[in-house]
């Protein structure tokens, strides 16, 4: 086991203080981040940052309030002072004190094969990056501007409740991005590519920054020749790992247990029918390899395990914390994140796929006659209660009579969740990941989703063409 | 002297010889009260600080920062900032703020802080917004649900010093309401936001939130998609607001120097309609962003940005003044946690003389969108493609007509300058560096159905 970050009895102690004027339920979160990145840009490495967050986050819950204060101080002092203003915050007018026995749960096993960022030696970051902007400038003469950056987090977390839990993780994560600008006589243009891991500098045993700054590079430059995107509803094929992002934002939102316990999501009354195609069969998996969205624990100290969502077109779970499964009478399903100690938890996606089908890939593109071929999405934006949603295009190309065609400039898809949902008409037997952040509230999370290549029947298409 | 500017003034001190040393340090204390159905959700009460330490030293940068005022924290932070310079390559134009680049502007004088924001009782703001969320719901017969009502406010202090002996220290005070309500006829459900924003409680007009919600959510029922066609478009005023935020990187002098700015090399020419005049003025207390000094310690200013449709210039911070010549417009942005950007404080344009009913009836036929999604996904500042979620009303004979939903409205940033018809009177200061008004737009191209 890890040294842990705070004494057991000033865990247990912090947690009784919260109760001491009555209260359901109290927790203790600290967390103890560090961080580096670096930015190539212009031609050169511009900078390297340092950064290093700790604190704690402290909760009450009394009835249907909860009460929350945060703190950068984790002397004992500084955590009773937390707790007091929490519990005053869940206006904690009763009595009676709560004794809490704390029972440390084995921590997660500590990974071997992670190479810890803080080990490797800052020039070794630095010099991935002038190989992701090389490999990038060597694409072609328009690549005008090439920004490359890298970024690493360490992140220790403790938690423990007034149900005895205590337990504690530690997290790894480290991505690389590589933005570059083609320019031409059409004006200019931009490509996008940015691979993370739940991993340390060994993530670079698998993704190699002259790729990743090559698949940026030809990205921009395709667009240079890109056509305007046509307009109207249109059948839509996102190819492997292109479209999770769809499931994420059109259906993955609703199912979460807060928008659903407030009414407030299209799949509230759904649980047990029919939602999607038969050939949808939608998860969230905590514990999917080393995935951009894996993580033993979630940030409120449950496991995190693999529920199935959506089975064969039926709803069958909805993704719970704490406290919507506590006042719900259900089973934790492992999705309470927070971004920080500075914020409360709610329920999260991890990592969210549609699972393989049985379709050939390019069958599906051949059996189109005219559409959109979609390779990377920019992420995107959902309504929960009505299920609209927009999901932006980076990457995309017309299908003309069964063949992928011309590339075509940026554009904006828009549909409704169940509505797409029901219209998938084809789901390939191929399988592919995307990193991406996920925001909700203000709260910011790695995630990642994955799907195989999906025909779409119709999604509108917002494109400028005539 | 505040004790941050205290913490600040001890680490520039302590650069050593041939090193330039900044340290920027905020403060902010925020309460936030959530509400759902009648009850009070969360009360969050915290307090955030830290500090971020810039060095320069043979012309190369490093940074770094905590989210801890300790003292050994801050140590550890300008060890860590001193040991990044030497992994950054050389750059002669990296400085921090000298006399030189202050140029002789002095800063403004603005109250931005109200003591009887400090004296609200945290019972006051529980009351306000269980109140909004019990009036949400009272507004129209259709409200089916408030996802959430909320009060929040913030008690922002910062100070900067560098080993110039340059030095600035500003505090602030802010609080805002809102309302999100669901609205169900039947025909399917329909969400509306409301909010208002200020210094101090007085500030808000409280009614008007629940109010907004409710008549925004209201007005979409039964809304469908259109048949795709080229339509003038009436952005509200939040709308506006969020279309000038993406424009706004545009002008933004670091993208200028590194290819990345639709505008660059076009100063002195005309990229928009001759009604159109853009500027940032952070001098202007009226705007949220308001500040006398920008995260450098160098004064603000107003900076137009476009006048009568003819681009004038940049907004510069002190490295990409000193590179691009021009000097810096004192608008550096940054959060404690990166290096200075360059920014927009508080971007306008400069109001007509129509007010939003008069735009309205000044077209036969228009779509009036009322939010936009998918800002960030849709739009690209560096190519200029702007393609957005849209739902609103149809407008016809000067009033609100079939509501419509699940369109995009798809054009250019570069068209939509030049394709701005009319600039409403109704200039509204809202939360976030830019202030909107009701604006019409000749032709985009709405797809639908």
């Amino acid at each position: 086991m890890n040294e842990p970050l705070i004494d057991q009895d000033v865990l247990q102690s912090t947690i009784e203080r919260a109760l001491r004027g009555g209260g359901d339920f109290a927790e203790v979160f600290i967390e103890d981040r560090r961080s580096s990145s670096a930015r190539f840009d212009d031609g050169r490495v511009e900078e390297l940052v340092s950064g290093r967050d700790r604190g704690a986050g402290l909760r009450v819950v009394r009835g249907d309030t909860t009460g929350f204060a945060h703190t950068a101080d984790l002397s004992p002092a500084g955590l009773f002072a937390a707790s007091d203003a929490a519990a005053a915050a869940a206006q904690g007018g009763g009595r009676g004190a709560r004794t809490v026995a704390l029972h440390r749960q084995t921590s997660p096993a500590a990974r071997e094969d992670v190479i810890a960022p803080e080990t490797v030696d800052k020039a070794r970051k630095v010099e991935l990056l002038r190989r992701a902007d090389g490999a990038a400038r060597e694409q072609g003469a328009a690549i005008t501007s090439v920004t490359a950056s890298y970024a690493d987090g360490h992140r220790r977390i403790v938690v423990a409740n007034s149900d005895g839990l205590f337990a504690d993780d530690d997290q790894v994560r480290t991505r690389v991005m590589v933005q570059c600008v083609a320019t031409g006589d059409t004006g200019m243009q931009t490509g996008y590519e940015a691979p993370g891991r739940t991993m340390g500098f060994e993530l670079f045993d698998s993704i190699h920054p002259e790729q990743v700054g090559r698949t940026a590079a030809t990205r921009a430059l395709r667009l240079l020749d890109a056509v305007p995107a046509p307009t109207g509803r249109i059948p839509v094929v996102l190819r492997r790992g292109a479209g999770g992002v769809l499931f994420h934002e059109a259906c993955g939102h609703g199912l979460e247990a807060d928008h659903i316990y407030k009414d407030a999501s299209v799949f509230s009354a759904s649980m047990g029918e029919l939602v999607a195609s038969p050939l949808v069969t939608l998860v969230d998996d905590g514990t999917y390899g080393r995935e951009w969205g894996t993580l033993a624990i979630d940030d409120e100290g449950h496991p995190t395990q693999r529920n199935v969502l959506i089975d064969n077109g039926v709803l069958t779970e909805y993704m719970w914390d704490h406290l919507r499964a506590r006042k719900e009478g259900h089973a934790n399903s492992g999705n309470g994140r927070r971004e920080t100690y500075k914020h409360l938890p709610m329920p999260r996606m991890t990592n969210t796929f549609v699972l393989e089908g049985e379709t050939d890939p390019d069958a599906i593109v051949g059996s189109v006659e005219y559409g959109l071929y979609c390779v990377q999405l920019g992420g995107g934006q959902v309504n929960p209660a009505t299920g609209d949603f927009v999901f932006g295009v980076t990457e995309a190309y017309l299908i003309e009579h069964g063949e992928i065609t011309r590339p075509v400039r940026a554009a904006q898809l828009i549909g409704n969740g169940p509505d797409v949902l029901r219209a998938i008409d084809a789901v390939g037997n191929d399988f592919e990941t995307w990193t991406g952040m996920c925001g909700k509230n203000g709260q910011s999370v790695p995630v990642s989703s994955g799907q195989p290549t999906v025909l779409v029947r119709e999604i509108t298409v917002g494109g400028t063409a005539a | 002297m505040s004790d941050l500017l205290e913490i600040a003034r001890r680490v520039a001190a302590a650069a050593r010889s041939g090193e330039q040393v900044e340290a920027y340090v905020v403060r902010s204390r925020e309460t936030e009260v959530e509400v759902f159905g009648g009850e009070v959700e969360s009360l969050t009460t915290a307090v955030i600080e830290g500090i971020g330490v810039r060095v320069v030293a043979d012309h190369r940068q490093g940074y770094a920062w905590a989210g801890s005022l300790d003292e050994s924290v801050v140590d550890e932070a300008l060890r860590d900032a001193r040991d990044n310079t030497k992994f950054g390559e050389p750059d002669e134009w990296y400085a921090l703020a000298g006399p030189v680049d202050l140029d002789g502007v002095t800063a403004v004088t603005l109250d931005l802080w109200r003591d009887e924001l400090t004296e609200v009782p945290t019972d006051e703001k529980v009351r306000i917004a269980l109140e909004l969320d019990r009036a949400t719901r009272a507004a129209d017969p259709r409200i089916r649900n408030v996802e959430s009502s909320s009060y929040s406010d913030a008690l922002t202090e910062g100070a900067l010093a560098n080993s110039f002996g340059l030095e600035a220290s500003q505090r602030r005070t802010t609080c805002g309401a809102s309302s999100s309500a669901i609205a169900d006829d039947g025909t399917g459900a329909q969400t509306g936001y409301g909010y208002v924003a200020g210094r101090t409680l007085g500030d808000l007009d409280l009614e008007s939130v629940p109010r907004d919600a409710a008549t925004r959510a209201c007005r979409l029922l039964g809304a469908r998609p259109i048949p795709g066609r080229r339509l003038p478009v009436i952005l509200d005023p939040l709308v506006t607001r969020s279309v000038l935020g993406v424009l706004a990187s545009a002008f933004n002098g670091e993208s200028v120097l590194k290819g990345r700015s639709l505008f660059a090399g076009r100063a002195g020419e005309q990229i928009g309609a001759a009604r159109v005049t853009v500027l940032d003025d952070p001098t202007d207390g009226r705007a949220l962003g308001a500040a006398t000094h920008d995260s450098e310690g160098v004064p603000t200013r107003p900076t137009v940005l476009i006048e009568a449709g003819v681009l004038r210039g940049f907004l510069q911070n002190v490295y990409t003044g000193r590179r691009s010549g021009v000097g810096t417009t004192g608008s550096a942005v940054r959060g404690f946690t990166s290096t200075p950007g360059v920014g927009i404080r508080a971007l306008r344009l400069v109001p007509g003389d129509h007010s939003p009913e008069q735009i309205m009836a000044s077209v036969p036929e228009a779509l009036y969108v009322q939010s936009v999604s998918g800002l960030h996904s849709g739009t690209n500042p560096i190519s200029g493609d702007f393609s957005v979620g849209a739902e609103g009303l149809l407008v016809r004979g000067g009033a609100f007509a079939e509501p419509v939903r699940e369109v995009t409205i798809a054009s250019t940033l570069q068209r939509m300058l030049v394709d701005i018809a009319d600039v409403g009177a109704d200039l509204m200061f809202l939360p976030g560096p830019v202030a909107g008004m009701t604006v019409l737009l000749d032709d985009m191209t709405v797809s639908g159905e």
